[in-house]
Order: structure tokens, then sequence, then C-alpha cells
């Protein structure tokens, strides 16, 4: 099987004033093709840190990290997002969609980097939209759907531009008990269905029974890979 | 562009604060191209007929009086080809906003010094004829209705009669037109002014109009002029018609620099208001410009957006204040014409206002655009 995310000897340090704070502590994984990934650990643990590596969204102080075989350090900012719009999907807590647009125009906004016609643009759009199954809600802007929704919408934006990776921080963090599990539902059903390789931090053991594999992070360091 | 729609939606973010931000900029513009137009009005009613004419007036201000017995000695000034007096006559016409000029005028020298006015012979010589005739510009006679044989009432501010009536009653005997177009003035009489004023007004004129026979000698003219009267009790100041419009605005008030002073304090006091409701509006929207990196929008592009959006928002307000001061020129143009000869917002004037807010706008979003752009994903994000 091919690794997605090959992480070698990763660290991230943050120097706030005199003092440095080592977050990660070289780490090391590999992750296969196709997994869905749940990572756990104590707050202040490092996972959030480490998402955003993987996500491209920042740079490791030392280590090498590859991606669908892009190597991460070598790219500047720019190649980096560009490399993001199309490899990576992103779902945060707290949805964070723009709520000035509909939900549609929320999920078309990573088909704006791309050279698709308008007329692609929607129709890729309400086919994410579809598979969330909020095709009906197309129209609504993020205040008048509910916290469940708007994670769906969260989803079919990180969806729409077909990545292979979708990088989830606590993406139930912020629902009810029925809610997550939809959400989560939803998660598996995109990575058995639609091949989509995951990795999700959650804080709830539940969340983390969906997944394939656990990770648990404590202080920077990976304790274990369990099954 | 296909990112015009993000940049459009975000200003509807916040209805109320747009509206109200738009409506700054608006009144900003419309405020400073209804200056322009005056200041324009002040510089531009200084035509260029009269190039081979001196305006001789009290030295120390316009409001003085000279006596009409000054006008032998100009005369025999070398260079000088025809002397003519005028007064300013005040007054009002039924309404005090009915205002227009009115001279008293010695009829045949006026008409023969100001060639650009045209009257008809035979009404030109019932002027000359009627004690209290009067002819009116082609501007008045329309506005009014008058016709020829009309007894056309005026109410004296400045200038009472002798009797102590104020009320002054001519008889339109003619219209003229100008080459310049039509003009908002009323002439009669200067023996019939000077005969029935109240004392201190006999004899009394405004300004002289002064023909020269070689323009080019126009300077020593003037000086020679005024040496005549240099050490007597109404010293003169003479100058060519064009620097003589210039004084009487300068006399009024230096409209365009006031003009300016205002717009400048009215632009600043705007560009900090939208400046800090920009500003101020990033702030709230620093997590969905995360976002927006964190989908591979680059720096550049987000930092784009931002200012795309203070650039519309002024540039829109530009356009709404120059439509807004277009449509008040057009409402109360016509009222001032009369006072201020013309009144109308000149195409420079809208192409440096649209200048101008383009560059508000680019003032303005710089700094939010420049903050945007140098956001970093992971703070941004964790700041939410
Ligand atoms: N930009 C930064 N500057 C300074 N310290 C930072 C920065 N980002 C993260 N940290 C620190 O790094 C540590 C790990 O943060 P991280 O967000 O990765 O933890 P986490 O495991 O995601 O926690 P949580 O479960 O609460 O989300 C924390 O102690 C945090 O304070
Ligand atoms: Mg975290």
């Amino acid at each position: 099987m091919t690794h997605v995310v090959e992480c070698r000897e990763l660290t991230k340090q943050y120097t706030r004033g005199r003092e440095t704070i080592e977050v990660l502590r070289g780490i090391n994984l590999s992750i296969e093709q196709g997994d869905f990934l749940a990572m756990m650990g104590p707050s202040g643990s490092g996972k959030t840190t480490l998402l955003n590596l993987i996500g491209g969204l920042d740079h490791p102080s030392s280590g090498e990290i590859v991606v669908g075989g892009a190597n991460l350090n070598q790219l500047s900012s720019r190649e980096l997002a560009r490399w993001r719009s199309e490899h990576v999907g992103f779902v945060f807590q707290f949805y964070n969609l723009l709520p000035v647009l509909t939900a549609q125009r929320n999920v078309e906004l990573p088909l704006l980097l791309t050279r698709l016609s308008r007329a692609q643009r929607r129709q890729n759009a309400e086919t994410a939209l579809e598979i969330v199954g909020l095709a009906d809600r197309a129209r609504h802007r993020p205040g008048e759907l509910s916290g469940g929704q708007q994670q769906r919408v969260a989803i079919a934006r990180a969806l729409v531009a077909d990545p292979e990776l979708l990088v989830c921080d606590e993406p139930t963090g912020d629902l009810d008990r029925d809610t997550a599990d939809e959400i989560l539902g939803l998660l598996e059903l995109l990575n058995t269905e639609h091949g989509k390789t995951i990795i999700m931090v959650t804080h709830d053991p539940r969340a983390a029974d969906h997944a394939r594999h656990v990770l648990h992070m404590d202080k920077g360091v990976l304790l274990e890979q369990a099954a | 562009m296909k990112l015009f729609g993000l940049v459009w939606s975000n200003l509807f973010r916040r209805k109320t604060r747009t509206v109200l931000t738009l409506l700054s900029v608006v009144v900003a513009f419309m405020l400073f191209l209804l200056l322009q137009a005056i200041s324009d009005a002040f510089s531009s009613g200084v035509s260029l007929v009269g190039v081979d004419r001196l305006i001789t007036s009290p030295k120390y201000s316009i409001v003085d009086s000279l006596p009409v017995s000054q006008k032998q000695q100009i005369l025999s000034v070398e260079g000088v080809d025809a002397v003519t007096q005028q007064q300013w006559f005040g007054g009002q016409y039924q309404d005090p906003q009915n205002f227009f000029p009115k001279y008293p005028v010695v009829p045949l020298e006026y008409f023969d010094i100001y060639r650009e006015l045209h009257i008809a012979p035979d009404e030109l010589e019932a002027f000359a004829r009627t004690r209290t005739g009067a002819v009116a510009g082609a501007a008045l006679v329309e506005r009014f209705g008058w016709r020829v044989g009309d007894v056309i009432p005026i109410q004296a501010d400045i200038w009472p009669k002798e009797d102590g009536t104020r009320l002054w009653e001519f008889e339109l005997v003619g219209t003229f037109t100008s080459d310049e177009g039509p003009v908002p003035l009323l002439l009669f009489q200067y023996d019939y002014f000077t005969e029935a004023v109240e004392e201190f007004g006999k004899d009394q004129i405004g300004w002289w109009t002064v023909r020269l026979s070689d323009p080019s000698r126009a300077e020593s003219v003037a000086a020679a002029i005024d040496r005549l009267f240099e050490n007597s009790l109404d010293p003169t100041r003479t100058a060519t018609e064009d620097e003589f419009s210039r004084q009487f605005a300068n006399q009024l008030g230096d409209i365009g620099f006031i003009a300016s002073i205002i717009m400048s304090a009215v632009f600043f006091t705007i560009l900090l208001l939208t400046a800090n409701t920009m500003t101020q509006a990033l702030r709230e929207r620093v997590p969905e410009l995360a976002v927006l990196k964190t989908l591979g929008f680059t720096d550049t592009t987000v930092s784009l957006l931002v200012l795309g959006e203070s650039v519309l928002l002024c540039v829109a307000g530009g356009l709404l204040g120059v439509a807004l001061a277009m449509l008040t020129v057009v409402g109360v143009g016509p009222g001032l014409e009369s006072v201020l000869g013309s009144f109308n917002v000149s195409p420079s004037a809208v192409l440096k206002a649209l200048l101008l807010a383009l560059l508000l706008g680019l003032v303005i979003g710089s700094v939010p655009a420049l903050t945007a752009r140098r956001l970093t994903i992971v703070d941004a994000l964790r700041a939410h």
C-alpha cells in the first residue's frame, strides 16, 4: 500500500519571548492511502499543530513531511497554497463558513481557484451538496442552518475539489451526540465509498470508534498506533 | 472576474454599516462637486471679453463710490478712447430670491463700450430718450415673462429716493442679448438715478469702464489713471476687466480656497471614519480570511479582495455623489445662474472626483489589505 502521508522526525517549536515551547518532538508517522485515522490526546498535546503541518498550513521547525508525493518543505507559500487547493480538504470544529455566502457559494469557493466554468462550478457544488445530503439547502446562508448542517456544508466544501486527503480538526466538537454520529457516518462513507484518506482529531472516544486506526498523542510525541 | 462576486457579497455583511459608509462617501463627493461648481463659476465668470477695457474702481473697497466728476479727467488720459459709469444698485424685484444685477448707466455710452451686447437700434434710442426707461437682458425677460411696456418695480435697499420712498419704477423699453448668451442684467438711466436718488448718492458712481485705443498699452494707461487720483479724496484702482472680476471674487472671500479647506476637512474626516470602519470590519473577518487562505487563496488574492471592497465602496460612493451633484445642479442651477453666471458640474470635475474616489478607496483599503496579506493561517485560526 502507498503512503499518502510520511512524516520523518518532525519537530515544531514556538518561541514566545525568551521561552521556546517544543510542541512537536520528533514525529514519525506514515498514513496509508484510504485510511481513516483518529488522533486523540490531551489538550495542548500538539494535535492541531501536527494536523496543520500535514495539511500544509504551516512549516515544521525540522524534519521532513511528504504528502501525496509532494515534499512540503520544498514548496513556497504560493506553491503550498495551490497544492492545498488541489490535494487537501479541511474541516474545522466551528465550520468556518463565510456567513455572507449561501451554502452553494460556500461550497463553490475552492473552485474559484480552478479553471472550471461557472456552470461546471455550480454543477460540482451541487454534487458535493448531494453527497452530504443538503441539496435542498443550497440557497440557505450559514446563519439559517443548524450546526450539523453547517458542518455538512463545510464537508461539501472540503470535498468539492476532489482532494485525496481530508483533514478534520474536532469536526464534531461542537455538535450533540446524534448530530455528531451523522457527521461521523458521513466521514465514514467518504472514506469507504469515495476512497478519501481522512485524518481526524477528536476528544471523543466514540467518535474515534468510527475510524480504522487511533493514534494517541501526548506532549508532542505519538504514543502508540493501535488498530 | 469571478472573485468580484465575493467582494460584492462582503459588502452586504453589515448592511447598515455599508450604507452609512457609502452615504458619507456620497455626501463627501457631492459636496466636492458642488463646491467645485461654485469655485468654477467664480473663476470662469471672468470672460475674455473686454481685453481692450479697463475697470477703474475705488481703491480700497468696491462698496465705496467715486464722483462722476472724474469722467472728464479720465477721458483726458492719453490712450483712453471712451469712458462710462456704472453703479451697483442692489434692490429687490418682488422677492428677495429674484437676484440679478441692476446698473444705472448712460445708455448710448454703455452700449457703445459693451459691444458684445446687442440691442435693436430703435430700442436703444427709446432707452436713451425715456427718463425712467430700462432695458433688460434676455435671460431676465424670459425668466419673468416681461414685455416691452411693462413697469418693473424695484424696492431699493442701498439707494432710497430723495423723497424718502424706496420704490423705483422703470418702464421696460427694450431687451438685449450678448454674444456670451442671455445676460441676467437690468439697465436703467443714470440721469434718472442721480436725479431721484437720496442726497448721498447723487453724482456718485460705482466704477468706470474705460475703453483703450490700444489694448497693448493697458498697463501704462491704468497706471496713468490711478496717478491722476492718487492724492485726491477718491483714489482709484484700475485693472483690466478680467482682473477686476477676480478681485471681486476675492473680496467675496476666496471661494476656491474656502472650498478646498472645507473639502480637505470633510475628506479627512471621512477618510478616518471609513478607514476605521474598514479596519473594524476586517478584524471581524480574520478567521474567514484565514479560511480562504486555507482553501488555497494566495496572500495576494486575499489582500486584493479586501482592497477591492474599499475601492468598490468608494467608487460607488463617488459615482452616486456625482449623480446627486448633477441632479442638484439641474434643480438649483437656474436659480443660481443669475448670481454666479454659470453653475454646472464640469466633466473635468467629474473626472477629478472619480479619480479621487479611486485614490480614496486605495488609501483606505491599503492598511486592511496589508493586514490581510500578512495574516498567517495558523495564528488566525487559533485566535478564533
Ligand atoms: N502560534 C503559537 N504560538 C505559541 N504557542 C503555540 C502556537 N500554536 C500552538 N502553540 C502551543 O502549542 C501547544 C499545542 O497546541 P495545539 O493546538 O497543537 O494543541 P491541541 O492538541 O490541538 O490542543 P486542543 O486539544 O486543545 O485543540 C499548545 O501548548 C499551544 O499553546
Ligand atoms: Mg487542537
